[in-house]
Order: C-alpha cells, then structure tokens, then sequence
C-alpha cells in the first residue's frame, strides 16, 4: 500500500509539474508576455524597467524555473484590475463556488433519487418514460440555455425567484456564506438547480438501473416473502444498497461540477471564482487567469489522487495489479 | 456480394412481390435504423437543418452580416411585426434591428461548420493515435492512453477554456479547441475496438501476405472499426455545437462580426431581463433541436451498430 501510495503521490507531482509547464507556455510563449505581464498603460520607461524586473530578458527555461520558484511559494503574480495577489482574489470567492457546488450535489440527491426510484419500481407507467425522456434532455441540453429559462420563467415571468447575485450573506469562519439567510437561499436555487442538471440526469438512471437490478435479487425476495411492507422493503432492503453507487460518482463528479459553475456562474452573476476567470479572460487579467488554472488543476489531480487511492483501499486488485508491474 | 445473382435459382414464383431478396449489410443497416420512427424524425429534423444552414444566403430574408441592409430604427421589434424595409420580421429582430430569422439561419451555418469540422478532424486524429496505440501495443500504447486519461479526467469546458485563454477568439481557435478536448474520446473508443479486431484472423492473414503495416491498420483494420467511431462521431457532433455555444455565450468563442447560436443568444441575454424574451428564445430553441435530433440519431445509431443487441 505504501509503495502504491507513493508511485500516485509521484505521478501525480508530475502531472502538476507537466501542467505548469504547459499554462507557463501558453501564457508566456504563445502569448506576448510583456502585453500580459505589464499593465497596457505603462510608458516606454517603466515598461523596460518591469521587463528587466520580470526577468523577461533571461532565457525561457530561467524563466520557468522563475516561475515555478514563485509559484511554489503561493506567488502566482498580481491582478493588473484589482491590483491584489492573484492567489488570495481566487481564495477570497472560492466560498461562493463550493457552496453551490455543494448546493448543486444536495439538489441532484433530493431531486434525482426519488424520480429514479419511481422510473425503476415503476418501469412501464407513462411517467416513467416522461422522467427517463427528461433525463436524455437534462445530458444534451446545453446548460447556459436552460439557465436563460430558468430566469425568463421564474425571474421574468413569475417574479418568484431573484436572478442575480449573492444576496444577503453571513460570515462565519472568516468567510461569506450564502445559504444561512432566507435572502441568500432564494438566490441560490436557480444556479443550484441549472448547475445539477447534469447531475440529476445521471442520478436518477444510476437509481433507476440500480432498483431495477435490486429488485431482482434474493434478498429482496426474501424480505417480502418475510411479509415486510414494500414500503419497509424499498425503503431500507432497496435503497441502502442503491445509495453506495450513487453517491460515489455523484462524488466523483464534483469536480466537474466546480468546473461547470464557471457557466452558471455568469450567467447568475454569481460571484465565485468561475465569474473571475470569465472576467478575467474577457479584460486579459492574465496572472488572475494563470493562477485559476493553476489552482483548478492543482485541485482536480487531488480529487483523482483520492478516488484511486479510495479505490485502491476497496478493491484489492488494483494494489495487486500495482505490485505486479 | 451476392444480391442481384441470387434472382435464377427460384423462377417458379409468380408473385412478384417477393423475390428471393438477399440484404446487404447496408441495406439491414438502414431498414433496422428506421425501424424507430423517433430516430428518423430525428434524422429528418436534422437534415432539413443542415439544408437551411447550407442555403442560407438564398432563403434567409436578409442578409444579417451586410450592414447597409441593416436599420437600428428596426431594433427589439416583437416577433410578426413589419419592419422598415417591408418585410415581416417573425421571430422580431435584435438591439441592431437584424432579424432573427435571417440571424439564426446564418447562425447555424457558424455553429454547424465548427461542430461538424471539429468532430471530423478530432475523428481522425483521436482514431489515427487509437489505432496506433492498439497496434503498436507496449510503450507507445502505454504513453498514449496515459495521454487519453489525462485529458478525460478533465472536465471538457474546463481545457478549452484553458486552450482559448491561451489562443484567443476566433472561428479556427474553437476548433483547435474542440479537437485538442475531444480527440481522446475518439482515441479510446478506437483502441478499444482494435485490441479485439487485431487478434482477428483476417489481420493475422493480411499481415501473413506481408503488407505493409500501414496498409494494415487503414485498409483492414480501421473499417471494421468503424461502428462505435460512427456512433462517437454522431454524439460528439451535438457535444461540440453545445461547447462552442457555450463558449460563445461566455464571450470565449466565435467573434462578434460572426455570430454563432451562442453568440446569437448571448447578444440577447441582457434584453431578456426587460421581458424582450425573443432574441435569445428563438436561437436557443434552434440550437436546441439541433442538438436533440443529433441525439436521437446517434442514440439509435448506437443500438442499431451495437453488435452485443444483434441477436
């Protein structure tokens, strides 16, 4: 298990390294590093002077290593807009993501799951086939559409739900929260659920192909025959057994859950680290855009890191298989 | 190969109606296809889109990129209402008085041209490496799947956003974009069908006539593995044109001069707020039967080519 662990751990650190080297190419050799790196309204002189500051005269692989020195130590440049570390402007609205996120995967639960268990108890019934017909939409529809819809109906239309924004906040641990005010949930709902679409779809086939293979087994038989309400049967015979997948790829998929805010996030005028990097793109912020790829990246080889190593942990072949090569 | 000499062993047949008819395989391809009415309406829909997309510039009522055709007195006017040049603009028009009809009808054109190009050139570069990492096996396999990998553990949005913050706007760049997040789908799809069709004997007998290995893999290994690459192909057309109006929509895509659907829906988000639903209503819903006729032919195409379904 250790040497498993530390073959990851080093596979891993590699592939970070390989992705730095790939955002410092794309940023500073196919780019033009002084247009990135120096605020557009310098002046001949002080160009020059940050040119030599940067160190844009050294050879590229001194630049890189540069780079990579300042980066390991949390440096990753300063925002031309707001004129603050990179870094800590990222940290600052990584709140605001993780809890939608996290309001995203809560949503698909509480949505997904009891549609899935109709479709699979009740394969047959029309409402079953409306549901599993729902679900293909929710995997092609674009996102950004359904979001724009969302507003139009519940913002526009109805005027139920607020479309923009944050809304009220708490502070609590030093950061701001959104889903403790009555205020801050009615302006998550609508990016919560346009983010859990994907999401919803997935859960509930992951329930439905679940209940279907259940039912079928000889526990289950055993529990009715045992004269059990079908009540008592899907409830806790069923439906403890469908949550263990379930919840693991609704895990696995958090990840691109983060991702994928970065589109409702602009389009709810959410202020989470997604609307920066848009932002940022669109005003040509690039060390605000060079650090958010940096930290993405660096998050999603640890969101891999522990689902192999979880994996490794459950199923002992993958170890074997570690150990044999 | 046998089926029109299959005809003179049974004359005695009168009825004409039928014949002792032996199928091709194209020909069960296609009668087992449109067995499912669904994916037929699909493929029709999808049909009639690309013929609007392709003749665009002779049916659409205005030509919405020629700025002297274009009148800002014609601006946010509601679908069926008669503009300043005469003509009814039914699905109304945008801020600069372009109607959207005509805008959608050019925007399918940008959003088709860059969904479909990048899906082919990904195709072949996904499936040219697949085939080669199947083939060659050991080291080079090792090295590209480890590519593969990589690249599918990351979220799709999240490296062509990554690869555009890099390259810029711009038509070309999204389809570099589209085809360096999408090739790996092709890739793996490939290798996994070649690992089983290599270990055939008509390669063993092909590689026994000494060709050339290149030979090989492209004119016996790759057709039989053409199937799944088809029903890849067909889903990650409708997964590029979503990206790309995604993309566009975030103002990371296509520029302004050349609007695609995202574009198109983008432009008319900020007017959506004030109740003029129309601008991004109409071209949304376009895009959306674009992609969900895509979807219904490929999800069929899928049961039709599976051969674990066959019998």
């Amino acid at each position: 298990m250790t040497v498993y662990l530390f073959r990851r751990l080093i596979q891993a650190a590699g592939v970070v390294l390989a992705m730095s080297v790939i955002v410092f190419i794309g940023v500073y050799a196919i780019g033009d590093p002084v247009e990135i790196l120096i605020s557009p309204e310098a002046d001949q002189y002080e160009r020059e002077r940050a040119v030599k500051a940067l160190g844009l005269d050294l050879p590229l692989w001194q630049q890189y290593l540069t780079f990579l020195g300042k980066a390991l130590q949390g440096d990753l440049g300063r925002s031309f807009v707001f004129n603050e570390p990179a870094l800590k402007l990222i940290l600052q609205r990584m709140p605001a993501t993780l809890e939608l996120a996290v309001g995203a995967t809560v949503a698909a639960l509480i949505i997904g799951i009891p549609l899935g268990l109709y479709a699979g108890l009740k394969p047959d019934s029309p409402l079953s086939k409306g549901i599993m017909a729902g679900s293909i939409l929710g995997f092609s529809l674009p996102t950004f559409w359904v979001g724009l819809m969302l507003i139009l109906v519940f913002a526009v239309q109805l005027g139920w739900l607020p479309s923009t924004g944050r809304g009220e906040t708490v502070e609590v641990l030093g950061m701001r929260w959104s889903f403790l005010t009555r205020d801050g949930l009615a302006h998550m709902v609508m990016p919560a659920i346009n983010l859990s679409l994907f999401k919803i779809s997935l859960v509930i086939r992951l329930t439905r192909a679940g209940v279907r293979e259940t039912m079928l087994m000889d526990y289950v038989k055993f529990a009715r025959a045992k004269g059990l309400s079908p009540r008592r049967v899907i409830m806790v015979h069923v439906f403890k057994n469908i949550l263990i997948p379930v919840v693991t790829v609704v895990g696995l998929e958090f990840g691109g859950t983060i991702a994928f805010s970065v589109v409702t996030e602009s389009i709810f005028a959410w202020p989470g680290m997604g609307k920066l990097i848009i932002d940022s793109i669109n005003v040509l912020d690039r060390p605000v855009i060079v650090a958010y790829l940096m930290i993405i990246v660096l998050m999603f080889i640890i969101i891999n890191l522990v689902v192999d190593l979880t994996y490794s942990m459950l199923d002992p072949r993958v170890r074997l298989e570690a150990k044999g090569t | 190969m046998s089926t029109t000499t299959a005809a003179p062993a049974a004359p005695v047949a009168p009825a004409p109606a039928a014949p002792p008819r032996v199928e091709t395989p194209f020909q069960r391809f296609v009668s087992e296809f449109a067995a499912s009415r669904l994916a037929l309406a699909g493929l029709l829909v999808f049909a009639a889109i690309v013929l609007i997309a392709v003749f665009a510039p002779w049916i659409a009522p205005q030509n919405p990129y020629d700025l002297a055709q274009l009148d800002i007195m014609d601006g946010r006017l509601e679908p069926g209402s008669v503009g300043g040049a005469g003509f009814t603009h039914w699905l109304g028009t945008d801020d600069q008085g372009r109607d959207m009809l005509s805008g959608i009808m050019y925007g399918l054109r940008i959003s088709l041209t860059v969904g479909v190009g990048s899906a082919i050139v990904a195709c072949m570069v996904g499936a040219s490496l697949g085939m080669l990492a199947a083939y060659a096996g050991g080291r080079t396999d090792g090295a590209i799947m480890r590519l593969v990998d990589l690249q599918l553990s990351f979220p799709t949005i999240l490296a062509a956003l990554m690869i555009l913050s890099f390259l810029g706007k711009g038509i070309l760049n999204v389809v570099i974009a589209l085809v360096l997040v999408e090739w790996a789908y092709y890739a793996r799809t490939v290798r996994g069908t070649a690992l089983v069709e290599r270990r055939r004997e008509y390669i063993e007998a092909a590689q026994c006539l000494a060709l050339p290995t290149s030979r090989v893999i492209f004119r016996h290994l790759l057709p039989n593995c053409l199937p799944p690459l088809i029903v890849v192909g067909t889903m990650q057309i409708a997964r590029a044109i979503a990206l790309e109006a995604t993309l566009s929509f975030l103002g990371l895509g296509v520029p302004i001069t050349e609007p695609s659907l995202g574009l198109l829906i983008a432009n008319g988000y900020e007017y959506m707020l004030s109740g003029k639903y129309w601008i991004s209503f109409y071209p949304g819903i376009a895009l959306l039967v674009t992609i969900v006729s895509i979807n219904l032919v490929g999800d069929h195409l899928r049961d039709v080519l599976n051969p674990r379904l066959k019998r």
